[in-house]
């Protein structure tokens, strides 16, 4: 079995964003850049899945400015046999990203195609799903735990209710959740093996896939901010402001 | 052209979010027409009728769509997708996994959990975890759209009596075969709809010690949430966690206790109205966004807070 991880290149989750003078988008200048988090769980559970002997080659893809051939190397590092990125450059929506994707399914022909559920840049929790549309295959999303049993998989889902569980046939799009496992660190002699390994370099405009943006994005502002609060001193303060002040209790 | 809800059901009842998907739609065009996927779902159709926003539902039924698998939902609204310019549901995790397969078959760019319509093509969208609002335009001719249902009034529930016309199925996804649900019961006011919610976080230290949460958020008959890092320790089961990967709760009072206010935590919680922090940890971020701060112990503070409670309770009878 073949198995296929998408990962990004966003700005770190711990890095306090700062939205542009200009309103046109968020600063990423000089702003450290890491693996989106749950693409971080993707790679892991595919590699988990190698090393449990029922995969045969895991291979990272992203898709994204030239940088983000670290993002992939972050991948090769932790398990991954081979990259792929696909050179874009400005925006390119979660529909664009899912038809080139798709480009690359249908050239390595995973078994199984894994990615993060959600991007914590744009939030649009899109991506998976639109690939599994594009080429018709069962999907499984917001996975939390996966067990494969042959040409099937049991997947167990994080819904607002509780958990789902559902079989799907091979092949499959997974869309992963934090919660599905522990990411590993890279050693550093992973990190210099790492070094060795192949990544083939696309641009998207050899896989004939038309990327133009369909989304106009107007302009990006700071969220309004919330009025300063106060420290109260004890419970008994407490309860009488939310009774008297606030009035909410 | 007019607009088409998926509406969200068990079967029995109306989820309470599609009333708020039902708003959001009618900002965007007063033709709203909602469509219903399920199997044996009269009375859930009928609801779906009385609400005075709706002009016309469209009821499809077959024993496939019992498990609301998003394989078998999507061809459905493709294939109604011709008469409507929009197609609108919640951003919850069941529009979240059924809108994009909609979407990339229409090969259409879908506009993710937006909280205000700005204009039938434009629409307003937090991104980074609500650390940024955009703007942003739809250019395609049928735009997806999911709705992120607390910043959206419920629309009245009755009242309404708009006809219900039966559509075809179509066939059966047999790739995806639906297991089973465990559903978390509970006589508790739900998450995403609770007027006051009392979270817990990392700081109660162990799941035997939620205990604390779960008598505070009774007395204030309140639903229970936690942050990522409670539900990952296992402390609580994850239908309970707030955040950026989790809900997004909007209550009157939000009761943060022993949460330290990741920017992830605070994406799901930060438009509440009133907030409550208990850390005891002065320079924990949670601070930042509560009106209400309490540097203090928890294990000491809670019980306290019960105490207070009674005494009120007490006065007030």
């Amino acid at each position: 079995m073949k198995i296929l991880v998408a990962v990004k290149r966003v700005i770190d989750y711990n890095v306090q964003i700062r939205v542009k003078e200009d309103n046109t988008g968020v600063v990423t200048d000089n702003v450290k850049m890491s693996t989106n988090p749950p693409d971080d769980n993707a790679i892991e559970e595919a590699v988990k899945i190698k090393e449990a002997g029922k995969a045969t080659e895991v291979i990272a893809v992203s898709i994204g400015e030239e940088k983000a051939q670290e993002t992939v190397r972050k991948a090769l590092a932790v398990g991954a046999d081979r990259g792929i990125l696909v050179k874009t450059e400005g925006i390119i929506e979660p529909l664009a990203v899912s038809k080139l994707l798709q480009k690359i399914v249908e050239k390595e022909k995973p078994d199984l195609v894994f990615m993060g559920k959600q991007a914590i840049d744009d939030d649009c929790n899109q991506t998976g799903q639109m690939l599994s549309a594009l080429l018709n295959w069962p999907q499984a999303t917001f996975a939390s735990k996966i067990e494969i049993k042959d040409d099937k998989l049991e997947v167990t889902r994080e819904i607002d209710e509780g958990l789902e569980t559902i079989e799907i046939n091979v092949p499959a799009i997974v869309t992963c959740d934090l919660r599905l496992n522990e990411p590993r660190y890279a050693s550093l002699p992973n990190i210099m093996k790492a070094k060795k390994k192949p990544i083939e370099q696309l641009n998207a405009s050899d896989l004939g896939v038309d990327i133009t943006p369909r989304i106009e994005q107007v302009k990006v502002e700071e969220p309004p901010k919330r009025k300063a609060g106060i420290k109260v001193s004890s419970v008994a303060e407490l309860v009488q402001k939310l009774k008297n002040e606030a009035k909410v209790i | 052209m007019s607009v088409l809800l998926i509406a969200e059901h068990n079967n029995k009842e109306l989820k309470p979010f599609t009333l708020n998907a039902s708003t959001a739609a009618s900002q965007i065009d007063s033709d709203v027409h909602a469509v219903i996927i399920g199997n044996n779902c009269d009375e859930a159709a009928k609801a779906l009728s009385e609400l005075p926003l709706i002009k016309k539902v469209i009821q499809v039924e077959a024993a496939h769509y019992e498990n609301f698998v998003a394989e078998n939902f999507a061809p459905v609204i493709v294939k109604l997708a011709e008469n409507y310019s929009h197609i609108i549901s919640s951003a919850n995790t069941f529009g979240k996994n059924l809108m994009p397969r909609i979407a990339a078959a229409l090969d259409t760019s879908q506009i993710s959990d937006i909280i205000k319509v700005v204009a039938p093509d434009t629409f307003l969208r937090p991104i980074y975890a609500g650390n940024a609002f955009a703007t942003v335009k739809s250019k395609d001719a049928k735009k997806c759209v999911t709705i992120r249902p607390t910043s959206f009034d419920p629309c009245e529930s009755s009242g309404g009596s708009a006809p219900i016309e039966k559509a075809d199925p179509g066939e059966e996804f047999a790739k995806t075969k639906f297991i089973k649900r465990e559903e978390v019961k509970s006589d508790r006011p739900e998450l995403g709809t609770a007027r006051v919610v009392v979270s817990g976080g990392r700081g109660m230290q162990s799941g035997d010690n939620f205990k604390l949460i779960t008598s505070l958020a009774d007395k204030l008959n309140a639903a229970i949430g936690a942050s990522r890092a409670a539900v990952d320790a296992g402390y609580i089961s994850n239908d309970h966690q707030v955040g950026q990967t989790g809900k997004v709760v909007v209550p009157d009072l939000y009761i943060a206790v022993g949460i330290s206010g990741a920017i992830q935590h605070l994406a799901g919680m930060k438009e509440s109205k009133v907030i409550v922090a208990i850390n005891k940890d002065g320079e924990a971020p949670i601070f930042s966004v509560a009106d209400y701060g309490l540097e203090a112990d928890l294990f000491e503070a809670v019980p306290q807070f019960l105490e207070e409670l009674n005494k009120l309770n007490t006065i007030q009878k």
